[in-house]
């Protein structure tokens, strides 16, 4: 099951290329850019792991792909996602969101039922890849 | 992300002098987006300006090949026009400096045929651009810097007429560690612009083998050797210690491919500078004025710490200072006329007549010498 996940979700893979130029817009909109990676791929885990701190007062992308790449050489199996933030509101906002890696194998979720109260019915979701510890999903 | 993403960091980069992939926009402090720009008959503008269209892949912006038999005139080249600008401001800025300027005008002039070999098809690898200014203090390093960064954004040889500044303490660390990402954010910061490193020498220091330092200099040859990133590397610093720095690291010095000299400047040149430096702020010398300054400079060259045009700099801003205490002191409405004339009293107000054998000079006016103390 591909994960659609963020801005670019239903598009074709990017490639570095095509990283760069985003990149590149969101610093010539003044967005400070910063890398996560996960490997729990449920839709409501909105905190990701950071990848060293947000990268500060760049103009040109190639800083930002050297550290994509050097987190993609450590978690060769993780989601990996870059964000920008919008500091513009006077908050934390982020403007833009992608993923840059996913896993090769995504097993996707099974639909779990619960009983509650008056026999009703709660739903959620639960992802394979959460079977195996942290650090060993997705074959890692 | 394909799971097959290359095993070298990056490998599917846009080849070295193209610009990073897709729309280009407004960059504040840049004239024009002038990364590949062909010759004036070239490809009507590309719809991809806008920022809404940053999704569209845009066709490549090369002008077409062309045939073996053809000529093609240089000055077509519309970012000749620019390059021109720049080194015609290089000269009427910038006083003596010869052989700078000469070098300039010939970096200049590779890129251009660079840029018509490609036109060809001539294929040859990227002339590297890594320099090493070498000079006295003032003799205009950091100027030609900047002017260098125009002049390849220009010709298209790097992203962004941008100079990012570092020394010593930017790039070196204070602890195990620390010093490859202090080195690499500081990269990050330049990339595809130029990196001018001030007083290099002191990257490198033999007395003291714990000294990170080394590891600063691996990280630049490795990002020097980088062919994709169109990073520009520039070692400034005082000539004889930049020897020694560059006689203890081979292999840099075999990477920098311009080594470029900055003389120090003649009496002359000085004053000429002055002159230029004066008339850009909206004052003048009346004559007098004019020669207590020849005199000032004369005794100020044969005194120790001596920084050629900045030392002129500061000696100008405390001719203004005194020239303020005596307009105030006239205690008189004033003209515009006074506003702007520099009279021989605001020169020789300066300490160094204080302490000069008397000679022809007239004896220093009693008023401006207070608060001098010992800057020069």
């Amino acid at each position: 099951m591909h994960l659609r996940h963020g801005t670019f979700a239903h598009l074709p893979e990017l490639d570095d290329t095509e990283i760069a130029a985003q990149v590149r817009y969101a610093l010539l909109n003044n967005w400070p850019v910063s890398i996560e990676y996960t490997d729990d791929p449920h839709p409501r885990n909105n905190y990701w792991e950071m990848w060293g701190i947000p990268l500060f007062d760049l103009d040109e992308p190639d800083g930002v792909l050297a550290e994509i790449n050097a987190c993609r050489a450590t978690f060769p199996r993780h989601y990996i996602r870059v964000n920008a933030y919008d500091a513009s509101y006077g908050r934390q906002t982020t403007a833009l969101s992608f993923l840059v890696q996913r896993p090769p194998h995504e097993p996707g979720f099974r639909l779990e039922r619960t009983e509650s109260d008056d026999r009703r019915q709660h739903y959620g979701f639960h992802a394979y890849a959460l079977d195996e510890q942290p650090g060993q999903r997705y074959g890692g | 992300m394909s799971a097959e993403h290359p095993a070298v960091p990056g490998g599917r980069q846009p080849a070295a002098g193209r610009p990073a992939g897709g729309f280009q926009m407004h960059r504040p402090g840049a004239t024009s987006p002038a990364s590949m720009r062909g010759t004036a008959v070239d490809v009507p503008p590309r719809p991809e300006d806008s920022a809404a269209d940053h999704l569209h892949r845009p066709a490549s912006g090369a002008p077409e090949m062309l045939a073996d038999d053809a000529l093609l005139d240089l000055s077509t080249d519309i970012a000749g026009k620019d390059v021109e600008d720049t080194l015609t401001r290089l000269d009427a800025e910038l006083v003596g400096l010869a052989n700078v300027k000469r070098r300039v005008r010939e970096i200049a002039a590779l890129l251009v045929i660079d840029r018509a070999r490609q036109r060809f098809g001539l294929q040859a690898t990227r002339p590297t651009m890594h320099m090493s200014f070498t000079g006295g203090p003032g003799t205009g390093k950091t100027t030609v810097a900047l002017r260098m960064a125009e002049m390849l954004h220009a010709l298209g040889y790097i992203r962004k007429p941008k100079v990012h500044v570092v020394t010593r303490d930017d790039l070196v660390g204070q602890f195990i560690g620390h010093t490859a990402p202090k080195t690499k954010e500081a990269l990050a910061k330049a990339a595809g612009g130029v990196l001018f490193i001030d007083e290099a020498y002191y990257l490198f220091r033999p007395e003291n083998e714990r000294d990170y330092g080394q590891e600063v200099i691996e990280i630049l040859l490795q990002e020097m050797e980088n062919e994709r990133t169109s990073l520009v590397v520039i070692f400034a610093g005082y000539p004889d210690r930049m020897e020694t720095f560059f006689s203890a690291n081979p292999g840099l010095s075999s990477r920098v491919a311009h080594h470029i000299e900055f003389p120090d400047y003649t009496h002359d040149e000085l004053m000429a500078i002055a002159e230029l430096m004066v008339r850009q702020e909206n004052f003048r010398f009346d004559p007098a004025a004019a020669q207590a300054f020849s005199r000032y400079l004369e005794l100020r060259m044969a005194r120790p710490r001596f920084a050629n045009a900045r030392s002129v700099r500061n000696a100008l801003e405390r001719c203004r200072l005194r020239q303020a205490k005596r307009l105030v002191e006239l205690h008189r409405p004033v003209g515009r006329t006074d506003l702007i004339t520099l009279t021989d009293s605001d020169v020789l107000g300066s300490s160094v007549f204080a302490d000069a054998p008397a000679d022809s000079t007239s004896p220093a006016d009693s008023n401006g010498s207070a608060g001098e103390g010992a800057s020069p």
